[in-house]
């Protein structure tokens, strides 16, 4: 009698734990779905964004003409790439690497003629332009972040005994191709504060 | 960053909607204790009494109480973040774009970092005050307010405002704002009590039956009683003294983690601290909620018996030594993957 209680209540303290194990990896998943899917709300964003930026900069900069269309190149680039699955992400992430790259060449030409500061809203547009980068890399640093968390919990035991069943599958990290992006920055190591 | 922070960061949302949900109960049973507690008082005083005299035995005083302190403890939950904002004077940003560029920067900012902490906009709030300070309240990610001071925006880099605003969500995506806000939200409710009750109960009503000898279970009572009476305002002092202390470490490391640049928010809060001047437009009641005590630092600036008794924050420079060893870190493990 005592011995078939005990084994009742260890079965069910089981099941208690699969179930636990089981949602934590649907709600994972979910979220880091949800994650891939607000860097593709913010990559839109930024592809809306660019004509105008372009617009407005072009008067003043008939001079560097190929910064400009370098840009508008890689952004027209990014919008065509439309595909889904591991090949898409790796596709999705080189092209707008790639305009990424492209647009900071082009910040760094604006910086280079002070009078194109000058006129008032540059400085707006270089704000937006900042905020529209920063929201693309907080986008993927949350997606690294929550893919990273669903891809370790998968792995980790016990809760990988469940992964099947959740059907759970490692997910792709959103990777840096650019290689300057990559190059290590220089470092001061003698610990000491900055000024 | 991975399993231990989540872990840990739905923790920290169970342990504070547990602590709200006893905060609240605790505040009702409070003022059932004051209503139920007078009952049996008058009840006890008027139990010998002559026959015609009045006899106290339906428990009104508690049930009434009771009562109101329910009704309060919803009234503050639901409209503690509108009273926080409204006692500080806050003004709204409203609008994607507003004009004023250091508006327009807030506004992306506030966006960026909420993108980052995976929390919908919170809506954004300037007081006007020189002093450079901030707060977060609301009662859960979706109806959340970050408000920031003038001084702030006047004073704070990008990077810094970035910093500051990614502890603010910090508090918001851990529930914290709930916890403080309710709890803001009734100690204003219970001074307000406090002070109508005083002025009810002064002029004593039992001076006529000065010839009856009470029992000394009533006296001790009664005694009890009234020290729960003048307790009340300083119990609710010291659990929003209690509350806020630990939680600005939190908020800071989860800073650190959205921005990735913990010596930003460190440099943030040197500006702060070096602006020594209290935010005169935030009140008391309401100190527990930012992210620097607008009080002024005195007390904030060392740890201590007397700082522990008396601040709501913790000591600004210990906070910045431990944002700079995470950027040190930070800096070092960069560095050393190069090998």
């Amino acid at each position: 009698m005592g011995g078939s209680v005990i084994l009742l209540v260890l079965i069910v303290v089981v099941a208690l734990w699969v179930v636990g194990a089981y949602n934590g990896l649907v709600s994972l998943k979910n979220q880091t779905l949800n994650a891939f899917k607000q860097i593709d709300v913010q990559l839109k964003r930024r592809h809306d964004l660019i004509p105008n930026l372009v617009n407005a900069v072009r008067g003043a900069m008939d001079f560097e003409k190929s910064t400009l269309e370098a840009v508008i190149q890689a952004r027209n680039q990014a919008v065509k790439v439309n595909a889904a699955g591991p090949e898409g992400i790796k596709q999705i992430s080189q092209a707008e690497n790639a305009l990424s790259s492209a647009l900071q060449r082009l910040m760094v030409v604006v910086e280079q003629y002070p009078q194109l500061k000058a006129t008032g809203n540059i400085g707006q547009l270089q704000e937006e332009l900042t905020s529209t980068e920063n929201k693309v890399a907080f986008a993927r640093q949350l997606y690294n972040d929550t893919a990273t968390q669903y891809n370790t919990k998968q792995q980790q035991f016990p809760t990988n005994l469940v992964a099947g069943l959740a059907r759970a599958q490692p997910a792709d990290l959103w990777e840096i191709e650019d290689q300057a992006e990559r190059a290590v920055p220089q470092v001061d190591l003698s610990m000491k504060p900055k000024p | 960053m991975s399993d231990e922070t989540s872990l840990t960061l739905f923790q920290q949302q169970e342990a504070n909607r547990r602590r709200t949900a006893l905060l609240v109960i605790g505040f009702v049973v409070f003022f059932a204790w004051l209503g139920f507690g007078g009952d049996y008082i008058y009840y006890l005083y008027t139990h010998d009494a002559p026959r015609a005299a009045y006899h106290h035995t339906f428990p009104w005083f508690g049930i009434v109480l009771s009562l109101v302190a329910v009704a309060l403890a919803r009234y503050a939950y639901d409209t503690g973040p509108e009273k926080v904002l409204w006692s500080t004077g806050a003004r709204e940003v409203v609008g994607p774009s507003p004009p004023d560029p250091k508006e327009q920067q807030l506004v992306n900012v506030v966006e960026e970092m909420a993108i980052a902490a995976g929390v919908p906009r919170p809506r954004i709030w300037i007081v006007d005050d020189p002093d450079p300070n901030a707060f977060a309240t609301g009662t859960d990610p979706l109806h959340a307010h970050v408000a920031v001071t003038q001084g702030l925006l006047d004073l704070c880099t990008r990077d810094e405002l970035q910093a500051v605003i990614g502890h603010e969500l910090g508090h918001v995506k851990n529930l914290d704002v709930r916890l403080m806000t309710t709890l803001a939200a009734l100690v204003g409710a219970i001074a307000l009590m406090h002070d109508g009750a005083s002025r009810v109960l002064r002029p004593g009503r039992g001076s006529s039956s000065e010839d009856r000898k009470p029992s000394p279970l009533l006296l001790v009572l009664l005694v009890v009683w009234i020290i729960s009476w003048i307790l009340a305002p300083v119990i609710a002092q010291l659990l929003a003294l209690g509350v806020s202390r630990k939680r600005e470490y939190l908020a800071d490391a989860m800073s650190a983690q959205f921005t990735r640049n913990p010596l930003a928010l460190a440099s943030a809060l040197q500006k702060i601290e070096n602006a020594d001047a209290p935010t005169t437009h935030i009140k008391r009641g309401a100190a527990h909620l930012c992210i620097a005590d607008p009080l002024g630092r005195r007390l904030t600036a060392h740890e201590g018996l007397f700082a522990d008794a008396l601040a709501t924050h913790p000591p600004m420079a210990k906070r910045i030594t431990i944002l700079r060893g995470m950027g040190y870190a930070q800096l070092k493990k960069e560095g050393g993957s190069v090998a």
